[in-house]
């Protein structure tokens, strides 16, 4: 095509690109989430007011559709829902007779008959809220699939480090080290996608049967068996969960061992830098992944990571809902 | 092929011309000629007299109807997914005169009765031929050889778990040594399942990139070359089903440039498609073997050049839509091809130039028939009427909902392909025509 003749109706009106859901983070800008964290700002300051209640989603209807239960996550999904005034349903689809036997589109439709705006999904398998979101209208959150991806456990992480970072302001320059499960972790694969997304680092850290090398190959990733090389400098660290069935399909020795190795301590803090935060996506195994006196200083925000659960959340739902129309 | 089945109805088949067609067989290119068929089969080329049925075949290419060692027809017991008339009528509208049936249904093709219904059955049809094959164990449960003699008296034509890995390297011993004396070949799933897991893709960048199990080459490799070694110790015909690796193949052909009597196919999947795909969380790609990295498609390709590769399989493994719209990790593996598999690797491989239009052809005819011990497919006088007609210019898009088979999608929907056929007679008639 001749360059300039591009016919008016298919010039791009609007270079912020709106999303119709959140699956995972690969397609959301730096910009996009910025813009997201200052609306996060917004929702923080309404769930301190006295009536914490705004009507910003009067009128929609979420729908929270947890095919694994996590009751944490989903508490968070519909406080974030009705703190706007949206109408929450909910289906515990985990293990009930709800998904016996039937496909995940026959669930779908059965559930999209309520006719919800927008989906909430955790599922066990990877990709499930993608195949939903061709399948339904509405739009589709993804509360976390597999390993694959939970996008606002990392909005969440990044938002925390954005408020609570007491060094210079920004991202570039700084550097996140993730320590422990990354095979099996879809807080790491989100985690790795939003901080390098808004320019920082990552340092990917865990023994080789929970650290596959093809998670390095993304630029701004590097992978390291050594916990003390993953600390050293790192503005932020991130301890995993660690499943204690890891032992038992023969990932890991033992617990002693992992600990030995890879637990986040106060000792091993040392190495990172002065002002460097440390975090957990929770829920926490104390002494197993993080040493427990380490996730009581004042420089762990694993407290202030759940209370912004609430707020970025707030976020997503008013970005997704009324932002796209 | 074995014919003392009556094919069909039970009346002669026609006298029959096909006017115009360029005949290809393996024995060459014959030009554009007339094929007259009778009493089932081949009659010679350019006869005169009348013909019972006359058809124009200018434009068009005839060529022995292809064979197929690996198929899931789903009879007994999962007529939902597939049953012999819709699975027989996809074989045939894909062109394919024989297919060989797999043993993995409920019930389990480990009675003699089941091999004789289903070949009966079949028969009566008068679409595809079926040649079942048995189950190596009872119940495919990797415990106890079946009765492969009476199974074999009965019509079976191998013997395979397939679906089921053999876990147990001694049973695997035991089943070669007893097939040998029956000649009988002995197909493999080649996968440890030990180290494949709860993998449902393939393992590498992909699969930890977006969260997935992963299920490692080496898991077939493995399973390979210990197949191909009880092949060596026992003297049996091994085959090895569904090549998909690089590494798996590389063993295959090491163990043939050692003279050890086992062949191997590819499927047309494994052929075309890679494990990038899985960014769709598409449970139609989820397949056993799973698909490999494109390093992998280009060796497989590269073998069926070399002449490493015996034939291809279809592994046509169908399931109802509803099971492939589960979740990718309960969703079953198997997907539906045999309507597809020639126009398929006829446009993706034969067009572009990566092999020939002999070798495609020697890969579905006489490359599956030496593998099952059967004549060598032609087109001359005295051969069985099992004859495929196909249009190798008009392009036409996948298109589902018009399969013959149960399992109405595919991976390749929507594609422009050319190469359909037109029309399939089995034993001298129309099993398939467009």
């Amino acid at each position: 095509m001749i360059p300039g003749s591009t016919p008016i109706d298919q010039r791009p009106t609007d270079t912020t690109p709106r999303h119709r859901h959140l699956l995972d983070l690969s397609d959301w800008s730096r910009e996009a989430m910025l813009a997201l964290f200052d609306t996060t700002d917004v929702m923080a300051q309404v769930m301190q007011r006295t009536i914490k209640k705004v009507p910003a989603l009067q009128g929609f209807t979420v729908g929270t559709l947890f095919f694994e239960d996590s009751t944490r996550t989903r508490l968070s999904f519909e406080r974030a829902a009705r703190a706007q005034s949206a109408d929450v349903i909910s289906f515990a689809a985990g293990g009930t007779s709800l998904s016996k036997g039937e496909s995940l589109k026959d669930t779908l439709r059965t559930i999209d008959a309520m006719q919800a705006d927008l989906y909430v999904v955790r599922h066990p398998a990877s990709g499930a809220p993608l195949q939903i979101s061709r399948w339904t209208e509405a739009s589709v959150v993804n509360a976390g699939d597999g390993r694959r991806a939970h996008p606002t456990q990392a909005l969440l992480d990044a938002y925390t480090f954005r408020e609570r970072y007491t060094g210079d302001a920004g991202f570039e320059g700084k550097r996140l080290a993730i320590v422990g499960d990354v095979a099996h972790s879809r807080v790491a694969r989100s985690n790795v996608t939003a901080w390098t997304t808004l320019g920082a680092e990552v340092v990917l850290c865990g023994p080789r049967t929970l650290l596959p090398d093809e998670l390095g190959e993304r630029p701004g990733v590097t992978l390291t068996h050594r916990i003390e090389e993953a600390v050293e400098g790192a503005h932020a660290v991130m301890a995993l969960r660690l499943q204690r069935e890891r032992m038992a399909s023969g990932l890991l020795p033992s617990l002693p061992e992992y600990r030995q190795r890879y637990q986040v301590t106060r000792a091993r803090m040392q190495l990172a830098h002065p002002d460097a935060l440390v975090m957990h996506p929770g829920p926490m195994n104390r002494d197993v992944e993080i040493e427990g006196a380490l996730a009581d200083e004042p420089r762990s925000v694993i407290e202030a990571q759940v209370a912004n659960g609430v707020p970025v959340r707030m976020a997503v739902l008013y970005t997704l809902l009324v932002g796209s129309r | 092929m074995p014919s003392e089945t009556v094919h069909g109805a039970n009346t002669p088949a026609p006298r029959t011309v096909l006017r115009g067609a360029r005949l290809l067989d393996a024995r060459g290119d014959h030009g554009v000629r007339d094929l007259w068929l009778e009493g089932g089969r081949v009659e010679g080329f350019d006869l005169e007299g009348p013909a019972e049925l006359e058809l124009d075949a200018s434009g068009l290419l005839a060529t022995p109807a292809f064979i197929d060692p690996h198929m899931h027809l789903r009879v007994p017991g999962q007529e939902e997914k597939e049953d012999l008339a819709s699975g027989l009528a996809a074989a045939a509208a894909g062109g394919y005169g024989t297919v060989v049936s797999m043993a993995n249904t409920d019930p389990v093709v480990d009675d003699p009765a089941i091999v004789r219904a289903l070949v009966e059955e079949a028969a009566a049809l008068g679409l595809t031929r079926l040649r079942p094959a048995a189950a190596l164990s009872m119940g495919l449960r990797g415990e106890q050889l079946a009765d492969y003699a009476a199974l074999q008296e009965a019509g079976a034509v191998m013997i395979t778990d397939d679906g089921i890995p053999v876990a147990d390297s001694h049973l695997q011993r035991r089943a070669c040594e007893y097939a040998v004396e029956l000649g009988l070949v002995v197909q493999t799933h080649s996968e440890d399942p030990s180290l494949r897991r709860d993998g449902v893709m393939h393992e590498g960048r992909a699969s930890h990139t977006l969260g997935l199990p992963g299920n490692p080459d080496s898991a077939e490799a493995i399973m390979v070359f210990r197949d191909c070694e009880i092949s060596l110790l026992t003297g049996a015909r091994v085959h090895i089903a569904h090549v998909s690796s690089e590494r798996g193949l590389r063993v295959v052909r090491w163990f043939k440039e050692q003279g050890v009597p086992v062949t191997c196919e590819v499927t047309p999947h494994h052929l075309t498609l890679t494990d990038t795909v899985w960014e769709s969380f598409d449970p139609v790609f989820k397949v056993a073997p799973p698909l490999r990295e494109a390093s992998d498609v280009a060796y497989l390709r590269e073998a069926l050049r070399r002449g490493v590769v015996d034939c291809i399989g279809s592994d046509h493994a169908p399931h109802t839509r509803a099971e492939k719209d589960r979740d990718v990790l309960t969703a079953p593996f198997g997907l539906p091809n045999i309507e597809v598999a020639f126009p398929l690797l006829y446009t993706k491989l034969v067009i572009p130039g990566e092999i020939t239009l002999p070798t495609l052809l020697n890969l579905m005819q006489a490359g599956p028939a030496r593998v099952l011990g059967w004549p060598e497919p032609t087109l001359e006088p005295g051969a069985p009427a099992d004859v495929a007609l196909i249009d190798l210019e008009s392009e036409r898009p996948v298109d589902p909902a018009s399969f013959k088979s149960k399992a109405r999608f595919s991976p390749w929907d929507g594609e422009p392909l050319r190469g359909w056929p037109k029309l399939t007679l089995v034993g001298g008639r129309l099993a398939f025509r467009s």
